[in-house]
């Protein structure tokens, strides 16, 4: 008698559980809710807003939005792939792109008719599958550009028109890196360029850094390799090799780490990923300049007693400055459990009116020129001057005498080629290993994407 | 034959084996579930190609020649075993070290609750805390090596320091724990015979290696076989300090097998390193269990 109590209330719990976790297994969808996950805190409000007004447009229809650290984003949607608790529509990113698409997770959007030309020039493009098939719809931009602190530039005399005029080569660093050896301070007030300068004992480095760059360097080395005119692969979009073995690519890094080793950029291990990137360098006042990306701007202008300002990326060998322009998209996913909600979704995510409640937020620069414009102007009320980032994309535009931006590189087995790149970019910054070594490096990543 | 052999089988009273079925029932299902089928499944997975996504493809034994010949997987195995090998000294003597303290020198529960407290935070957290304390730049531990006159030492971002450093927290983090352990064996050994020692002029040395070390031996090998399996099973600390830099210097097996699995899709290599560190471990833990005598007491 006992023991069928016990076993009748076991089976009761669970049969509860069972129900519980059914009901919750959906990840909160239904006919008229649609999912959609970003992973960045700042522009939940944007996104917020255009929900809400979609609603508005769309009676009966919910959008549920979801933010996740960047980290436990992607171990997140990948475990909701196979558990089928994936969201509807999620924020892409380029990088993760590839593998996604070779998994087969992404619904196309071809019937959404984007039109490459209503966005910022390269964006829409770069979301086309090797297959013909679009899988994302842009969404923003960013651009790179070099962080100052005023107060130590004027110290050291610069101006910001010198600052927005800087060039360089890999030969002796050309104007780019007199200005960021002027700009360090030893512990006894001597400058980087000056006699008896102390490299070991720097207090205020010239240059910080965001450590040794992956396979892309997007915030390190690309703008370098960009202007000295090194691409990434031997493509465009969905390149079968890789070009780290480029002599011109290897003196590149040879001379930007050489900065470190000279004293006048922060040396790799000062650096932290988790406590001490670029922006805390900046902040803590152990460095003067930083190449950071658009998506920081809020961060850098918040620096409490900090005077910021932004200044164009130098000019290289090509006689070009040179940034790369990465996009964010937002894409479906192949399983959504509101298929047709999940599609009007993104179209409105992809719209001029979506794009311009964005950008009004001043958070992001959205992918439309319309709500660019938007962006900018919100910013600049807050007192931000945007100026070095949106001035390569206007220039490109107009025939990119000056300015020149490139993608993030576009290929198969991008998780790989970050396993590969990782540790040999750390190895060359932090341990001074040889250029050359990128060789093999090269050589191991292309034989994965031969497979 | 003993006494206790002649003796007839107490059985137990007709009807607990049902019951007592039913009480072993959630954890045997929770064996068989989480243990049991996950592990023979992994096994299986080992000898296919899986991303997770598409059905696993059969390869035979092509990712353990893989793992055979992967430069990567032995680096890995190194620094794990450099981190177990710092880990398990440093923590094994300081643990014994503080269980005898607290055994020989005092019976306060207070501090025994403060030899446990940093047990209580979790490897995430301590690895947070530590790494802010630890930065080259910023961090509080580096602004007292400085200030005691000393170059900055980049603990968690020079591939020297940095495997001694996260063996280091996770002492710090685990000695206590480890020393309770040892500390509940010492509770164990008879007072009468450190009185008798005492009686016969034995020094506290003496009595150390000749009365508690022997009688120890048992707890202390149990102690040293479980933390070498956790020890082998490092991840967070490495995930929240260092993510396996630099350039792989803390690029131990778990985290390697993480980033195969979760980060490059390749489940069936990474069930393939998974298989070979159930092996490593599982002849290191018998290994250890024979030659440390675990199972047999010098009690009477």
């Amino acid at each position: 008698m006992r023991i069928r109590t016990v076993v009748a209330l076991t089976g009761a719990l669970a049969l509860s559980l069972a129900t519980g976790c059914a009901q919750g297994g959906a990840a909160g969808s239904s006919a008229d809710t649609v999912t959609y996950w970003l992973w960045d805190a700042n522009q939940q409000p944007a996104y917020q807003a255009c929900a809400k007004d979609f609603e508005r447009e769309n009676p009966g229809l919910t959008v549920k939005i979801t933010q996740l650290g960047w980290d436990d984003y992607w171990t997140k949607l990948t475990a909701g792939f196979i558990a089928g608790t994936q969201p509807d529509v999620f924020t892409d990113h380029i990088q993760k792109f590839g593998q996604f698409a070779d998994l087969k997770v992404l619904e196309p959007l071809d019937d959404l008719g984007i039109d490459d030309s209503t966005y910022q020039p390269g964006l829409a493009a770069n979301w086309m599958g090797q297959d013909g098939h679009r899988y994302g719809a842009p969404k923003d931009w960013d651009t790179v550009a070099l962080f100052y602190n005023r107060k130590l530039t004027t110290a050291a005399g610069l101006t910001a028109a010198q600052l927005n005029d800087l060039s360089w080569n890999p030969k002796d660093g050309g104007t780019f890196e007199k200005a960021i050896a002027h700009l360090t301070v030893d512990k006894n007030g001597k400058r980087g360029d000056e006699a008896g300068f102390d490299k070991n004992n720097v207090k205020v480095y010239g240059l910080a850094t965001n450590g040794g760059g992956d396979g892309d360097g997007q915030t390190q080395w690309s703008t370098f390799a960009a202007s000295a005119g090194w691409t990434y692969t031997n493509e465009k979009r969905w390149g079968t090799e890789y070009q780290y073995d480029s002599k011109t690519f290897q003196s590149v890094i040879k001379w930007y780490f050489g900065l470190a080793k000279k004293g006048y950029m922060v040396p790799f291990t000062d650096y932290n990923s988790q406590s001490n990137q670029a922006n805390t360098q900046i902040a803590s006042g152990k460095a003067a300049t930083a190449f950071d990306g658009a998506w920081m701007i809020s961060s850098y202008a918040g620096f409490k007693n900090l005077d910021m300002a932004t200044a164009v990326t130098p000019a290289g060998p090509t006689g070009k400055r040179a940034t790369m322009m990465n996009g964010l998209a937002d894409s479906i996913t192949k399983d959504a459990h509101n298929m047709a909600g999940a599609k009007k979704w993104v179209a409105y995510l992809a719209s001029a009116k979506c794009q311009q409640t964005v950008g009004s937020y001043g958070i992001v620069f959205p992918a439309t020129p319309d709500g660019t414009k938007a962006a900018v102007a919100a910013y600049e009320k807050k007192g931000i001057d945007v100026s070095a980032f949106t001035r390569p994309v206007a220039g490109e535009k107009a025939g990119g005498k000056e300015f020149a931006t490139f993608s993030y590189p576009i290929t198969n087995y991008a998780a790989d080629v970050y396993a590969l790149m990782h540790p040999a970019m750390q190895d060359i910054f932090g341990n001074g290993r040889s250029v050359t070594s990128l060789d093999r490096t090269n050589s191991q990543i292309n034989l994965i994407l031969d497979q | 034959m003993t006494v206790a052999s002649t003796r007839p089988p107490v059985r137990p009273p007709r009807g607990d084996g049902a019951l007592a079925a039913l009480f072993v029932a959630p954890a045997m299902l929770g064996f068989l579930v989480f243990l049991l089928w996950p592990t023979l499944r992994g096994v299986y997975l080992s000898f296919t190609r899986f991303n997770l996504l598409t059905p696993a493809e059969w390869v035979g034994l092509d990712n353990y020649v893989r793992m055979v010949n992967d430069p990567i997987f032995w680096d890995s195995l190194t620094v794990t075993v450099e981190y177990v090998a710092i880990n398990i000294a440093v923590q094994t003597v300081a643990a014994l070290a503080i269980a005898v303290l607290l055994q020989r020198l005092t019976q306060s529960a207070v501090l025994r609750g403060i030899v446990l407290t940093p047990y209580l935070m979790s490897n995430v957290v301590a690895g947070i805390v530590w790494l802010w304390i630890l930065d080259t730049q910023l961090g509080i531990g580096n602004e007292i090596v400085a200030g005691l006159g000393f170059d900055r030492i980049p603990f968690l971002a020079d591939e020297t320091w940095a495997i001694p450093t996260i063996a280091l927290i996770n002492v710090w983090r685990h000695v206590g724990y480890t020393a309770l352990l040892l500390f509940a064996g010492l509770q164990a050994i008879p007072n009468d015979m450190y009185e008798a020692a005492k009686v016969d002029g034995a020094s506290e040395g003496r009595m150390f290696w000749r009365i508690t070390m022997p009688l120890l031996r048992p707890v202390l090998a149990v102690v040293l076989i479980m933390t070498v399996i956790g020890s082998f099973q490092v991840f967070d600390t490495v995930a929240v300090t260092t993510s396996g830099g630099p350039a792989n210097a803390t690029n131990v097996l778990q985290f390697y097998i993480y980033g195969s699995a979760f980060g490059r899709f390749q489940f069936g290599y990474a069930s393939a390193m998974s298989v070979a560190l159930l092996v490593v471990l599982s002849a290191i833990t018998f290994l250890q269990y024979r030659l440390t005598r675990a199972g047999h007491t010098d009690l009477g």
